[in-house]
């Protein structure tokens, strides 16, 4: 719109003294480009306050930040793999490790961030063992055996048919599923036991494992 | 929320959690509360990752979360109680001020931990005490002192509980939520050691092996977990305030009065009222201590002073019963941040400046005429310095037009302060120095990092020295593998990053008091 109005003579659509330049006063020449990111200072801050409690109170925000890094409660990137395996390496993340335990109560958190404890599954694969060769000798002892413990077997049995007739056959039921609930729950334990430890060292890992999650290092040698 | 204060939390995380746990809640702050996959989606951080720093987020009171509509767990982020860790070495002190080193360290151990059971903090600060105490060779004290600290804390509600969680049929977590009634968050649980429950950390399923193995010793306050309370610690920061306020204007003893009637209406007065509970008189005496010997007739002069006075401290609201006073908090703490904004204006623009602006503050709103006239300063200078003033926005301008085409030559043009408006600018601008000082520590820690580690290496091999029982030249001889230029060079990193941490924490007294007061204008302006 400036100075499009004919025989003007002026840059300006309006009257320069409105703004408060008085006739024949220069304009200040127009900026054109950004301000500078760091402008000369012209007043210098002012010194900081001293004191005692000041210098207290830098000392317990130095000693918060030194403590604050070495509680559970710091999490960085995995850390990058070193150039060389140190032999101090060792013991410093030892330490570590015991220093940076910490278990949340999870009574207080959702449980969606509870890790998930990765069950291990029992793979049937056994090692190829060769059978043992039964020569002819030892299956004649073992039919030997066999019949001594048949003969014995069939005294107790004897007794035992003597001693109660009628309920006889609901005992050994009884007996028989007695030990099966003993065997579930030798199993359960077993179980829970791994998922113990398991969880325990899967929490808080300093990342060493990062990246490298498809294999499981735990599941023992492969055949 | 404001960037820069967005940023300011991030670095704070950054220096105090780690990394990970500043990107989550970078990301929590920047687009409000989300669920995991999403955070994970955009941050590109494992998810394994994120739960654990939302764990240690929600450990520290940080964030809470809610179930929303369509049934999946929300994390909301708190960014102000982030951003408050700056205040912690505050009120750390503050603890230590008031009710020594015990108090100090249950203090520390809370804010270091986020929140903690009664019995783990005691029993640990009376160790840390202990292990002090012996070095400086006292005698113990027992964790059962500590305990009736801690209980002391809760009383003065220095300490409060945890937000409560929300279980749904099956036991499991969904949401937190506060206690409706605030007593409640200042109950005490017993501490006898007699009724002991199971501990069963899982929430559900079969017992595990680890909690039958602690079983053992299950503290008697389990569940009940504790953490500071900071709008406790920031009303007595803002007593301290107005105390120091009058101490500086009128006299020790005005101080002690005023010291006095806010303790006195402390319970009467509601929480976040702009003026305190009315008082008498008689009571005011009363309730000064003796040892300051005044008389009925001095404590009347000093009330009728600070009456007078220009800040308005208190007023007096009825003549009835010898005269009952009230303590205009909001009139303090208004001409604490306007004293502050003052201060900043001839830091930054000059004393003629802050001529100008004064004059605007006291004349309400004037036109350029006028205030180069009550300023007294010559028209083009003045011009100069009102427009610098008015590109950083500190005063602003109202047109008002004498017709309606709002044609220049036919409107006046009024300057004027926005107090409120003025206060909210360089509380951003706290925010990004406070956020700049973070950054510039770390990069000199980073610059130095060589010599650093150096000097590390050599205070640890002289210290086992000193275990092993070395001599004075062999000590020395290490000591000297820091050659002189490198101790120059550790010396002047030292200076810098104390300096920048003492900055960081005046600059946090200001960001405090500014906060404050646009707190308790928020509530006192009118709802349009």
């Amino acid at each position: 719109m400036a100075g499009r109005g004919r025989g003007r003579g002026k840059t300006m659509s309006f009257n320069v003294e409105m703004l408060g330049f008085g006739r024949g006063e220069t304009l200040p020449a127009p900026v054109q480009q950004p301000r500078p990111i760091y402008p000369p200072q012209i007043y210098k801050p002012v010194a900081l306050k001293e004191g005692e409690d000041y210098e207290y109170m830098l000392a317990l925000k130095q000693e918060f930040r030194g403590a604050a890094k070495k509680s559970p409660f710091y999490l960085n990137y995995s850390e990058k793999k070193r150039d060389v395996e140190r032999y101090s390496d060792k013991y410093q993340l030892a330490q570590q490790e015991s220093e940076r335990k910490w278990i949340p109560d999870w009574r207080m958190f959702p449980a969606e961030l509870k890790p998930a404890t990765r069950r291990k599954i029992k793979s049937n694969i056994k090692p190829n063992l060769k059978k043992a060769r039964v020569t002819e000798r030892d299956k004649e002892d073992i039919v030997k055996k066999l019949e001594i413990l048949e003969t014995t077997d069939s005294k107790t049995e004897d007794k035992d048919k003597e001693d109660d007739e009628k309920d006889g056959e609901e005992k050994k039921k009884k007996d028989e599923d007695g030990e099966d609930i003993v065997d579930e729950e030798e199993i359960f334990d077993d179980e829970q036991l791994e998922e113990e430890t398991d969880y325990g060292q899967s929490y808080f890992d300093n990342g060493e494992g990062f990246g490298d999650d498809d294999d499981d290092g735990d599941e023992g040698p492969v055949y | 929320m404001s960037k820069c204060k967005v940023e300011l939390a991030y670095q704070i995380l950054k220096e105090l959690h780690g990394e990970v746990v500043a990107e989550i809640a970078r990301h929590l702050m920047k687009f409000g509360p989300r669920h995991i996959k999403l955070i994970s989606e955009v941050t590109q951080l494992r998810v394994n990752q994120i739960k654990k720093g939302i764990c240690i987020l929600i450990q520290h009171n940080f964030v809470k979360f809610d179930r929303n509509k369509k049934g999946v767990t929300e994390y909301a982020i708190n960014t102000d109680a982030v951003s408050l860790q700056l205040r912690y070495p505050r009120y750390i002190y503050c603890a230590k001020t008031l009710y020594g080193d015990a108090a100090e360290l249950l203090v520390e151990e809370l804010l270091q931990n986020g929140q903690s059971l009664m019995s783990i903090a005691s029993e640990r600060v009376t160790q840390r005490l202990n292990e002090a105490l012996e070095a400086t060779g006292n005698p113990k004290i027992t964790s059962s002192l500590v305990r009736d600290k801690f209980g002391l804390l809760v009383k003065t509600h220095f300490l409060r509980r945890c937000q409560t969680v929300l279980t749904d049929d099956e036991n499991r977590v969904i949401s937190s939520e506060e206690p409706k009634e605030t007593e409640s968050l200042f109950i005490l649980p017993p501490l006898e050691a007699g009724s002991k429950r199971k501990r069963n950390p899982d929430g559900s399923g079969p017992p595990s092996k680890r909690s039958k193995m602690e079983e053992m010793d299950i503290p008697p306050d389990d569940g009940v977990y504790w953490m500071i309370n900071v709008e406790r610690f920031h009303q007595y920061f803002r007593d301290q305030l107005i105390i120091n306020c009058v101490n500086s204007k009128i006299d020790k003893q005005a101080g002690e009065i005023i010291r006095n009637m806010l303790r006195l209406s402390e319970i009467k007065t509601e929480p976040h009222s702009t003026v305190s509970a009315t008082m008498t008189i008689t009571e005011i005496f009363h309730s000064l201590p003796k040892e300051l010997g005044m008389t009925k007739h001095i404590v009347e002069q000093y009330l009728s002073i600070l009456t007078e006075d220009s800040v308005d401290v208190i007023s007096k609201v009825c003549d009835s019963s010898g005269g009952l006073y009230v303590i205009n908090i909001f009139k303090v703490l208004k001409s604490l941040c306007q004293a502050h904004i003052e201060s900043f204006v001839q830091e930054r623009f000059g004393s003629k400046c802050l001529r100008i602006f004064r004059v605007l503050i006291l004349k309400k709103h004037l036109e350029q005429k006028q205030i180069e006239e009550y300023a007294m300063i010559p028209t083009k200078e003045a011009k100069e310095l009102l427009y610098n003033m008015f590109a950083e926005h500190f005063i602003t301008l109202t047109e008002i037009s004498k017709t309606v085409d709002h044609a220049p030559s036919r409107t006046y043009y009024v300057f004027r302060v926005n107090i409120d408006q003025v206060a909210r600018i360089i509380l951003e601008k706290c925010y990004k120095a406070a956020g700049n000082a973070i950054i510039r520590r770390q990069m000199e820690v980073a610059k130095h990092k060589r010599v650093l580690d150096k000097q590390e290496r050599v205070d640890a091999i002289i210290a086992s020295l000193d275990q092993a029982g070395a001599d004075e030249a062999q000590k020395e001889e290490i000591k000297e593998t820091i050659t002189p230029p490198e101790k120059e060079q550790l010396e002047r990193c030292r200076t810098t990053v104390n300096m920048l941490e003492q900055s960081e924490i005046q600059t946090d007294e200001t960001i405090f008091i500014i906060e404050t007061y646009l707190y308790y204008s928020l509530l006192n302006t009118p709802i349009k």
